[in-house]
């Protein structure tokens, strides 16, 4: 069954946690980081990291390296490194006039993306002559806010999604620290900030989250029109898309070779999968909003006030509570166990300040007719 | 200093038209810009209802697209309360939400006969195309 992680009394914006997952960094809806580290059963508060100035929109844990990236509103990054007990930040110049939205470290950790309201991408990386971060920007095409970005598992693609309805797939190819890339199923010239591929969220509807598939042959994208979008590119690039019947979806990730977990202000995560004919489809929902006993005693006043104040008796006022495990909006969904092949358990964060995994094995068993291939 | 300088004209120049990276959402996408067949209604309401939903104005000029939503309109009122969900019933996803489009656009253009029409169909049209189907009329560019 899906267990509650940790809660925290404030909505979670952005977390991330280290490759054993027994640290946390996430961001309470301010502009602080607060690592949490896992003492037995419960998770402690060990570290408040105050740097930034306004809000942090994007934090991401390098597993390998162990240095943490965040980005935030006041337009900055910080590179995060462990020196004994304390966190030491670095700040980055991303050049930048607007505020970050989101930032990924690359497979390899020797770079990272950070996505901006000024229309661009930042990458991101070490120069060591200078002990210094520099940031090259990709701007072609992009017409405005850049909301999310994914790495290609060959560490030079790069996709983004934002608010121009758009999903593209750029070539962050940085000749200074790396070798030159072999061609891929996207394309095979690969210049700093080409880009190779633009996809239309098909109907309007931001761009609010893209991955890319474990092998990087497949692209995902959701939109705020409730929809979910897949291009493969070994199949002539199809368009597949479900324009679903739920409120919009903030995230999505790849958990199988071809199934998609999406999650959003509909509080619950849906799976969606590519059948054997080749069409996306919308499987299961993997928390089933089953109805909660009430507690509520009958009462003639109850009765009457209900009758009052909200022209029915029927709603129980005491119960306030939605029928899910989350009760709000949902942010953003991560694998937790695994990899986007072979995913064991993710794990969603949500506006309710709490962060939950999800095992999909017993999720199968729970739920009838569930098999996730 | 020169006359020019008293002159209040730049003032008017529309500079975001200028601008070559302004960026215009209606721009954004691209769709075949036919209306629906009107003549080929038939006496069938949940047949004509398929028709007027078909290939919406959406890139037309604002005479096509009342002309259609005034046919779309009449076929809608002229349904039975009983007859509604059968005729939803027998329309694809695309057509709900062009269908929870046009009802959108009722309840803006308001007038005292129709309301409570909409309000049926509105009820009936979004259990079949749950809270995606509204979603999509705030998030879409191009209205009905």
């Amino acid at each position: 069954m899906p267990e509650v992680y940790h809660t925290v009394s404030s909505s979670v914006v952005c977390c991330a946690f280290n490759s054993d997952r027994s640290q946390l960094a996430l961001c309470p809806n301010n502009e602080e980081v607060h690592i949490y580290v896992k003492k037995g059963a419960s998770w402690s508060l060990s570290k408040v990291l105050k740097e930034h100035t306004e809000i942090i929109n994007g934090i991401d844990w390098a597993s390998e390296s162990d240095k943490i990236v965040t980005c935030s509103s006041d337009r900055n990054a910080y590179v995060w490194k462990r020196e004994g007990n304390d966190w030491k930040p670095t700040l980055v110049l991303l050049r930048m006039n607007r505020a970050a939205t989101c930032v990924k470290w690359s497979p390899d950790e020797n770079k990272f993306a950070v996505g901006c309201g000024a229309k661009l991408v930042s990458i991101c990386y070490f120069e060591k002559e200078n002990d210094w971060w520099v940031s090259k920007h990709i701007k072609k095409q992009i017409n405005s806010t850049v909301l999310s970005v994914d790495w290609h598992p060959n560490n030079i693609l790069l996709a983004t999604g934002s608010c121009d309805f758009k999903c593209r797939i750029f070539s962050a190819y940085i000749k200074e620290i790396e070798s030159k890339p072999s061609p891929t199923s996207w394309g095979s010239k690969m210049n700093f900030g080409a880009c190779m591929h633009e996809f239309s969220n098909s109907g309007g509807g931001w761009v609010h989250s893209v991955s890319f598939s474990f092998d990087g042959k497949k692209v995902a994208w959701v939109g705020h029109d409730s929809s979910i979008s897949v291009v493969d590119s070994e199949r002539d690039n199809i368009l597949l898309t479900v324009k679903s019947t739920y409120l919009p979806f903030a995230s999505c990730t790849w958990i199988s070779s071809n199934s998609i977990v999406s999650v959003g202000h509909d509080c619950v995560p849906y799976l969606f999968s590519i059948d054997g004919a080749g069409n996306l489809t919308f499987r299961d929902a993997l928390d089933k909003k089953e109805k909660k006993q009430s507690e509520n005693v009958f009462s003639a006043l109850n009765k009457f006030r209900d009758l009052d104040r909200l022209g029915s008796t029927k709603s129980d006022r005491s119960n306030t509570s939605l029928n899910s495990i989350h009760q709000n909006a949902i942010k953003g969904v991560a694998i937790a166990r695994g990899t986007k092949k072979d995913c064991a358990v993710f794990s969603t964060f949500g506006m309710d300040g709490k962060i939950i995994d999800w095992d999909l094995k017993s999720l199968e068993q729970s739920i009838a007719g569930l098999k996730i291939a | 200093m020169s006359k020019n300088t008293l002159s209040a004209q730049f003032r008017r120049v529309d500079v975001d038209a200028l601008d070559e990276n302004n960026f215009n959402d209606a721009d954004a996408d691209s769709s075949t810009p036919v209306g629906p067949d009107i003549s080929a209604a038939t006496r069938n309401k949940a047949e004509a209802l398929k028709t007027v939903l078909q290939n919406p104005p959406l890139a037309n000029s604002k005479d096509v697209k009342d002309q259609v939503f005034t046919a779309v309109l009449k076929v809608l009122t002229s349904h039975r309360s009983s007859d509604i969900e059968k005729s939803i019933q027998g329309l694809s996803q695309q057509e709900i939400d062009t269908l929870v489009k046009y009802i959108y656009r009722g309840f803006a253009e308001a007038k005292d006969s129709s309301c409570a029409t909409l309000l049926a169909w509105h009820e009936k049209a979004t259990a079949a195309g749950g809270l995606g189907s509204i979603v999509r009329v705030l998030t879409s560019l191009k209205t009905v």
